[in-house]
């Protein structure tokens, strides 16, 4: 009920601007970080809007997510300098070792796979990020042992 | 209109400005391809096929988003213009699924044609083809997103026509998918499956489930017809192969504009339904058995002339069908007044709009609807009363809808929150049966506050300070008090109808369905006289008729005063010309009502009836003593198209054949006469209502003859029938004719009462408010209204036997949630609703969309017969029962 609440009140401030779906979803987003569906119906009838025009407007921009995020971030580095240095086989690797692809989510919600354009670290290419941490001069190997150290070390704290 | 000159491949042409290059073009016979645009939906550019080079331009421009200006010279197929379109081909044919082979759209898809014209067969480029699973969860048609190109046709039209907005681009670039929201299936989301999306399909993305392996598209004939449903007399297509309709494509010609409700665009499969009569039966030790033509015939006619010649004609009566032809309710009033000689000759009009038949002829000349459906469009502001356009004439929901969304303002006065509650303005959520006190109490306030139009009053009225004498009775404040409305309100709603120069007043039912039936009316007409809002554009009064040839059995005469055209039957004069034209006596007193002639029915003073395809016995009021009445008759004939519930009763049933068996017209809610066309045979022996009232004529000793059939019986109604007089068949080819058309060369009437009202002065009638018969009390607390659903249709012969069926199986009472807490009642129960004459058991629906102490259920379901329930009291000046207004109570079933 608290959940719908707040909604509510996003929707009162933004209901009159022209324009507003966008922030509003953006702030729905930034309290639960995604946007579920009975936050995206909400939305929809209280600005007056279909479901589909909310859920096209959410999925069209990619800093929207339906789904929610896993506990631990992967991005993998798709710039110039990791496409040139393998930024594909780490890919295939986290595929191969968590079983999604980018923009996934693992079904124990302990990991989420993104690409980014570049991270500016280029002189460790290939690189992935986990979290805060950065992961440099990778291979498949590396790859898949630093991802089974971290589902080692995610196990013990449950 | 002002028009430019321009220059398109080389040719001058006039166009009127504010028109886009493809409208221009077209106009003058230039196609320019385009895949994404539909006239009347938003032009948005987005296929990029109807690009064309337009001199002086750097880039090429889409011809449908760019407007025609003074001087512009635009090549249409350059070479240019050729590459560019090639090159889009090319690029969607890299993400379609070419599965022509089998795709139901074969030989009637536009990326073939444009390919076709293009010369383009295959594509260079490597695409990414998206194997979408087909969804076919709904019983209509089927969604195969790996044949569609995303031109967006079916967002447009469900959004901005419908109002349902089901669909939109989700996901972006290469995965764009055009879908409900989360793939949902559409009966999960706000479809309401009017298959307008499929019609506006440019490819086989969106096919009906019908044609699935039917046939090849030009294997199959297209027959443009008349909907068989409601009164707005949609347009359609019936698809033909081998004999058996299989679906339907959107027809342009009439002023649906191709636009279709689920009923039109699905609904017809009752035609072909297993039930369909097929031979002639008769009762035999009291079993109705099959018979041959012959027999059937030659023993009703006998039976007739026994009774006539013992008891004379007034002992004899018949109800004509709104759902019949114009030439079949022609012939039905001429059988009875001229071979049975009775005037007793009604039909279900009695029930539905007889006050305003009575209440707008008086106050207007002209008991019609004054405008065009299309003036709704232009109007400032539309008040909506009484009428759940959404579910009951769908079609004209669009039109509301529509032009609510260019700005118009809406007014809705109902007890019930109607979808177009949603679209409203302002909403007077008045008590049922107080629509007098609120209409007297919006006049009030445009009196009071000065908005009324003096100068129309002035020149085009009469009775004016009388009337206004009562009025001054109503300030809000009390009108607040009769309708439980706030005064506030009252007063918005007044200031908002009397500030437009352009109002339109629509309404169905809800106004016409009370004892006062005809002062309701009445109090509609004093509002548009008030605010001068008659005979122009955007403006008029608009009752919505509610069966597809209503307006045209009126027309006809099928009523017990009148011959056709509205000419009086006490008129001695009128009488005469009937009598030299038939060539046979006439009956010179005024007949019995549909409601009299079940009580005369029931005293034993009417002996015998003849029923063409009306179901009394559920769409009447208090339906346990029509029963009665026709069990007591010594010999009652039905004619139908299905066994119903009359029929049951019947001495002999006669099979009929349905619309889609049959040539003939039905007249529209807006007076627009239409064709309807043969596009199959009729199963078994059964015959078309016209031809089974000939023959049984011939049989009774007149020579009728109509070897030419429906259009020379038109033929013989334009010579009898002032307001057909110009009508013929091959007019009738080149779309409807709204009457009056007086004479052959008369291009018909949009819009009455254009050069002043048609009885030379609009006439102002005093009316006072009138407590609905039957006021709630300890006993029977509650108020039952009555109406229809969207899926469903009158007593549900029609649409009870279509797919349709499925998404409105049963009833489903609604009951405000006070009223089923106080009486421990959840969602889903079953319940025992009582009158003061009978009791139905139902299932409910908890919902704040009625008012607390108001239900409301439909009359479509045999198995919960709501008549049952309702008073037959009714209107002292046409008869009309009040169903809408009856005292009930309800209880949990045990």
């Amino acid at each position: 009920m608290e959940k719908k609440v707040f909604i509510a009140d996003l929707i009162a401030k933004y209901r009159a601007k022209r324009g507003g779906l966008i922030p509003l979803l953006q702030e729905v987003q930034e309290r639960i970080g995604y946007l579920p569906r009975w936050a995206l119906e909400e939305v929809a009838q209280g600005l007056d809007l279909s479901l589909a025009k909310v859920v096209g407007v959410a999925t069209f921009y990619s800093f929207f997510r339906l789904k929610p995020k896993g506990r631990n971030i992967i991005r993998i580095c798709t710039g110039t300098a990791c496409h040139v240095r393998g930024a594909e086989k780490v890919m295939a690797a986290v595929k191969e070792e968590l079983e999604i692809g980018p923009g996934e989510t693992t079904a124990d919600g302990e990991f989420s796979v993104e690409t980014v354009a570049c991270i500016g670290a280029c002189g460790l290419a290939p690189l992935m990020t986990i979290n805060d941490e950065v992961y440099g001069r990778l291979t498949r190997e590396e790859v898949v042992r630093i991802l089974r150290e971290l589902e080692a070390k995610e196990e013990v704290k449950v | 209109m002002e028009l430019l000159t321009v220059t398109i491949n080389g040719r001058r042409l006039q166009v009127p400005a504010g028109t886009n290059i493809l409208q221009a073009a077209e106009a003058h016979g230039i196609h320019i391809p385009t895949l994404c645009y539909e006239e009347g939906l938003t032009a948005t550019g987005a296929c990029r096929l109807c690009v064309v080079e337009i001199k002086g331009a750097r880039k090429l421009a889409a011809a449908c988003t760019t407007p025609v200006a003074e001087g512009m010279e635009i090549y249409t197929e350059s070479e240019r213009v050729v590459a560019a379109r090639r090159e889009v081909l090319r690029l969607l044919l890299a993400n379609h699924d070419l599965r022509c082979l089998t795709c139901e759209r074969n030989g009637d898809c536009r990326l073939q044609d444009y390919c076709y014209r293009y010369k383009v067969e295959d594509t260079p480029y490597e695409g990414v083809l998206r194997e979408y699973p087909i969804d076919s969860d709904n019983p209509f048609f089927i969604r195969d997103y790996s044949k569609c190109i995303r031109c967006g046709k079916c967002v447009l039209i469900c959004a901005e026509v419908n109002g349902a907005h089901v669909y939109d681009f989700m996901e972006r670039g290469i995965d764009t998918k055009v879908t409900s929201a989360y793939d949902d299936n559409l009966q999960e989301t706000t479809c309401t499956a009017c298959g307008m999306c499929v019609n506006v399909c440019p490819v086989g993305a969106l096919v009906e489930k019908s044609t699935l392996w039917e046939g090849r598209a030009w294997e199959i004939e297209k027959v443009t017809t008349t909907c068989p449903y409601c009164g707005v007399g949609c347009q359609l297509k019936l698809k033909v192969k081998d004999g058996r309709i299989i679906g339907v494509a959107a027809d342009k010609s009439g002023s649906n504009r191709g636009h279709l409700c689920a009923k039109g665009q699905f609904g017809w499969d009752f035609v072909h339904s297993p039930d369909r009569l097929t031979r002639p039966l008769v009762r035999k030790n009291g079993r109705l058995v099959e018979t041959s033509w012959e027999e059937a015939l030659a023993l009703t006619a006998a039976r007739f002339r026994a009774i006539l010649h013992r008891y004379g004609g007034k002992a004899i009566a018949g109800l004509s069908s709104a759902k019949a032809t114009n030439e079949e309710n022609y012939l039905f009033q001429k059988f009875m007044r001229a071979v049975l000689k009775t005037n007793n000759v009604d039909h279900c009009a009695r029930l539905c709009h007889s006050s305003t038949v009575a209440g707008l002829a008086t106050a207007f000349g002209s008991g019609a609807m004054t405008g065009s459906l299309d003036d709704l469009l232009a109007a400032e502001v539309i008040f909506l009363i009484g009428a759940n356009t959404t579910e009951a004439h769908p079609v004209t929901g669009y039109r509301i809808k529509q032009a609510v969304r260019r700005g118009t303002k809406l007014i809705v006065a109902d007890p019930r929150r109607i979808e177009l509650v949603k679209y409203a303005d302002v909403w007077l959520r008045h008590r049922p049966g107080t629509d007098i006190a609120l209409l007297n109490g919006l006049a009030h306030v445009i009196l009071q506050e000065n908005l009324w139009d003096k100068e129309f009053v002035a020149t085009h009225s009469e009775g004016f300070d009388e009337w206004r004498r009562v009025v001054e009775k109503y300030p809000p404040e009390r009108v607040a008090q009769i309708c439980e409305v706030e005064a506030d309100t009252i007063v918005r709603a007044a200031r908002l109808f009397g500030r437009a120069r352009r109002g339109c007043i629509v309404y169905a039912m809800g106004i016409t369905q009370h004892r006062s039936g005809t002062q309701n009316v009445m109090a509609v007409a004093n509002l548009a006289i008030l605010t001068g809002n008659v005979g122009r554009e955007g403006t008029g009064v608009f009752p919505l008729r509610g069966q597809n040839n209503v307006q045209g059995a009126c027309d006809m005469g099928a009523l017990p005063n009148y011959y056709p055209s509205y000419l009086p039957v006490e008129d001695a004069d009128v009488r005469r010309r009937f009598r030299e034209f038939w060539g046979t006596e006439l009956p010179a007193e005024p007949g019995l009502t549909v409601t009299e002639m079940m009580t005369a029915a029931a005293a034993g003073k009417i002996k015998a009836m003849y029923i063409l395809g009306e179901n009394p016995v559920l769409s009447d009021p208090d339906a346990a003593h029509v029963e009665k009445a026709l069990k007591n008759l010594e010999f009652l004939v039905v004619q139908d198209i299905f066994l119903t519930e009359t029929a049951r009763l019947a001495d002999v049933v006669f099979p009929a054949a349905s619309f889609a068996e049959k040539d003939g017209t039905f007249t529209n809610t807006e007076r627009r006469i239409q064709r309807v066309r043969k596009a199959v045979l009729p199963p078994g022996e059964a015959k078309a209502d016209w031809e089974i009232i000939v023959a049984l004529a011939r049989e009774m000793g007149y020579p009728w003859k109509y070897p030419r059939g429906p259009e020379e019986i038109m033929t013989e109604i334009a010579r009898c029938t002032p307001l057909y007089g110009g009508i013929n068949y091959s007019r009738l080819e080149e779309g409807g004719i709204q009457w009056p058309c007086p004479t052959p060369d008369h291009p018909g009437t949009p819009r009455l009462h254009a050069e002043g009202f048609s009885r030379g002065k609009g006439k102002f009638h005093p009316v006072e408010h009138i407590p609905a018969a039957e006021e709630p009390d300890r006993n029977y607390p509650l108020i039952l209204t009555t109406g229809r659903n969207l899926y469903q249709f009158h007593t549900g012969t029609m649409s009870r036997r279509s797919r349709l069926h499925q998404l409105r199986p049963h009833e489903l009472m609604m009951i405000h949630p006070q009223d089923a807490a106080a009486r421990g009642i959840k969602d889903g129960d079953t319940v025992a609703v009582a009158s003061r004459r009978g009791e139905v058991v139902t299932r409910v629906q908890v919902t704040d969309d009625v008012p607390p102490g108001t239900v409301f259920m439909t009359f479509h379901y045999p198995e919960v017969p709501t008549n049952v329930l309702t008073n037959p009291a009714t209107d002292p000046v046409c008869k009309i029962p009040e169903l809408k207004v009856t005292a009930v109570q309800v209880s949990k079933a045990p």
